[in-house]
């Protein structure tokens, strides 16, 4: 009776533990957001500038090649910058992480360098200022086989070309 | 109950052995057939020229290992020791005792002997069943000594047709990516090598980036991507003579080429404005022809043996999937319905099945799938391998697998694996240095 009784308590406390440690999932899937949104990075780490506080590179979710929020806003500050710079061309570098398959990848590259282009051109950058290569996975910056270097890897960097 | 088990077993064993050799190639094979290969008896004159011209000082005894070892790595075959061999090679050759290798429960056997004649080669085999007690194979080539490890390659070969009843595939190449340096900064290079690993040669220097190398069908041309110039685009490589071109002249970039199966045309991907479609080039007249147009990626394209159809990866539902077609774009249709993303569709050479790489919960699956999408099997899972590329043969699959990196992103590796359709006998293909993008060529002698 005592030891069933035991057993039962047994029991109740590990599905809290189990309840608890679920809940500390969660939370590190909050503190991981700090660099990640969804699984967007947002970080600084790799990041560079192209001038003066303007950023480099925009970053991806997985398989999209949709622009967030802030991707939007590196890219109105590139074409700001591309404005006053008319004698400038560039080169948008497209890659994708390495969980896809090559051939894949090096089309999506291009897809992400792409919506980097098209949003460029509505700010008023000739399409003949900007060349676009696809690296698919062959160029990481991020060698890590773990979630937030691939959010480092999904990116459009922009480089100038002459 | 237990007697009448024992006479069952002892009566199929009676069917067995009064019954010729053969090879179940169909299924797994977990009772590799015991095979005795004889070192090839080479005479004491011979030896020394063949010291003299290759550096090899019992080139019989060479040419036996190569055949030993692609049994071995076959999976369906298990060579015996060499030193429970009871019997010289030369009078095995001449006349088998075959009580000696059935003691070693050898069920074929083969001898044979190599000689020098007018600076050639001259081998001649012979195969044997051993209950049986007969000779069931004998050929006799004649070639240039230092051809000697292909030699043992079409010994195989003839073995491995001989017993299982299909086409072997051992004298044959792969060409594929040799990878070095770090993950962020990685060399490669185009790479050709024997079947076995060995006799491996560079073909390009590792100044540019390439990728994706494939054999034409009669394994003189290379169709592949470099990044010469930091121009991403598909070239074509003449192995001989080391000419290359590029193929087309499109304003962007192609990638993901492959020959059409009589060699005349390459199917490959053209992106530009952020989308992929699929187009052939014709070789010859170098007319260009689109073959997709929707606004999805459309890549990776295979045609089937026949060449009346193309197979190849599209996201237009969404997410990368697998499509048939007719070769020349119609009818389109999704073949893959399972969960996970599906790419890198190969059509086997015998027009039944259609090998691929999944995506599923994190995991990356080699598998197979008949031409309609249905009958799907899983061959192999690990963290990332993708890219099969069938044996001429259609019953192995070689493959490319890459390994996680620790916290510090070292300790990452790339290197080539091959597995039976059935599942069984996955292998590590050595290679000198890391590999990826394997091609396998056609046999090149018949």
């Amino acid at each position: 009776m005592t030891l069933n009784k035991i057993f039962r308590n047994t029991l109740i406390l590990i599905s809290a533990c189990l309840l608890l440690s679920a809940c500390a999932t969660q939370k590190t899937v909050t503190t991981d957001g700090s660099q990640m949104q969804g699984d967007v990075y947002t970080g600084t780490d790799t990041v560079k500038e192209l001038a003066p506080g303007v950023p480099d590179r925009v970053f991806f979710a997985t398989n999209e090649s949709i622009l967030t929020t802030a991707s939007r806003e590196t890219l109105r500050k590139q074409a700001e910058y591309l404005r006053k710079n008319s004698s400038m061309n560039i080169v948008l570098e497209g890659h994708a992480d390495e969980r896809g398959t090559r051939e894949y990848n090096l089309a999506l590259g291009e897809r992400r360098a792409n919506a980097a282009k098209d949003y460029l051109m509505t700010y008023g950058i000739s399409a003949s200022r900007i060349s676009v290569i696809s690296y698919g996975k062959e160029r990481p910056v991020d060698s890590g086989s773990n979630a937030l270097a691939w959010s480092k890897n999904r990116r459009s960097v922009t480089v100038k070309a002459n | 109950m237990a007697i009448l088990r024992i006479i069952i077993i002892f009566f199929l064993f009676q069917v067995k052995s009064y019954s010729l050799i053969e090879v179940d190639i169909t299924r797994g094979n977990l009772n590799p057939l015991p095979i005795a290969v004889s070192p090839l008896a080479t005479d004491k004159d011979s030896k020394k020229k063949f010291e003299n011209e290759v550096k090899i000082d019992d080139l019989g005894a060479e040419i036996s290992k190569v055949v030993e070892n692609n049994l071995m790595t076959s999976g369906l075959f298990n060579p015996l020791p060499k030193d429970s061999f009871l019997q010289e090679p030369d009078i095995a050759h001449f006349k088998p005792r075959f009580e000696d290798w059935k003691l070693i429960k050898a069920q074929a056997l083969i001898t044979g002997k190599v000689e020098y004649i007018n600076e050639k080669l001259r081998v001649e085999f012979r195969m044997w069943d051993v209950l049986a007690a007969k000779e069931i194979m004998a050929l006799a080539f004649t070639t240039v000594p230092s051809n000697w490890r292909r030699v043992g390659h079409i010994i195989t070969d003839k073995v491995y047709e001989r017993l299982t009843g299909e086409k072997g595939y051992f004298d044959t190449r792969i060409i594929y990516v040799a990878e070095e340096g770090p993950k962020t900064q990685r060399i490669k290079k185009l790479a050709i090598m024997d079947q076995d690993g060995f006799n491996t040669k560079y073909l390009t220097l590792g100044n540019e980036l390439v990728l994706t190398p494939r054999f034409n069908p009669t394994n003189q041309m290379v169709t592949y991507l470099s990044y010469f110039r930091n121009l991403p685009r598909v070239y074509l490589l003449d192995i001989e003579t080391g000419i290359q071109e590029v193929v087309g002249d499109f304003p962007g970039m192609t990638f993901a080429p492959r020959f059409s199966p009589d060699g005349k045309k390459i199917i490959m991907s053209f992106a530009t404005g952020g989308n992929s479609d699929i187009y052939t080039m014709d070789l010859e007249n170098r007319v260009v022809e689109r073959i997709t147009n929707h606004p999805s990626i459309d890549t990776s394209p295979s045609y089937s043996p026949d060449g009346k159809y193309i197979c190849f990866n599209s996201d237009r539902s969404g997410y990368q999937q697998i499509y048939i077609m007719n070769s020349d774009g119609s009818n389109v249709k999704r073949i893959s319905f399972g969960r996970g993303l599906y790419g890198t569709p190969v059509w086997s050479p015998r027009g039944d099945l259609i090998a691929f790489t999944k995506l599923h919960s994190g995991k990356f699956y080699i598998g197979v799938m008949r031409t309609d999408g249905k009958g799907e099997r899983l061959l192999t899972e690990n963290f990332y391998q993708e890219a099969p590329s069938w044996s001429p043969n259609g019953r192995v699959l070689v493959f490319y697998r890459e390994t996680k990196t620790d916290e510090k992103g070292e300790g990452f590796s790339a290197k080539l694996w091959s597995i039976d359709l059935t599942g069984y006998n996955e292998r590590q293909v050595p290679t000198k240095t890391d590999a990826s993008d394997p091609s396998w060529s056609s046999l090149l002698s018949n």
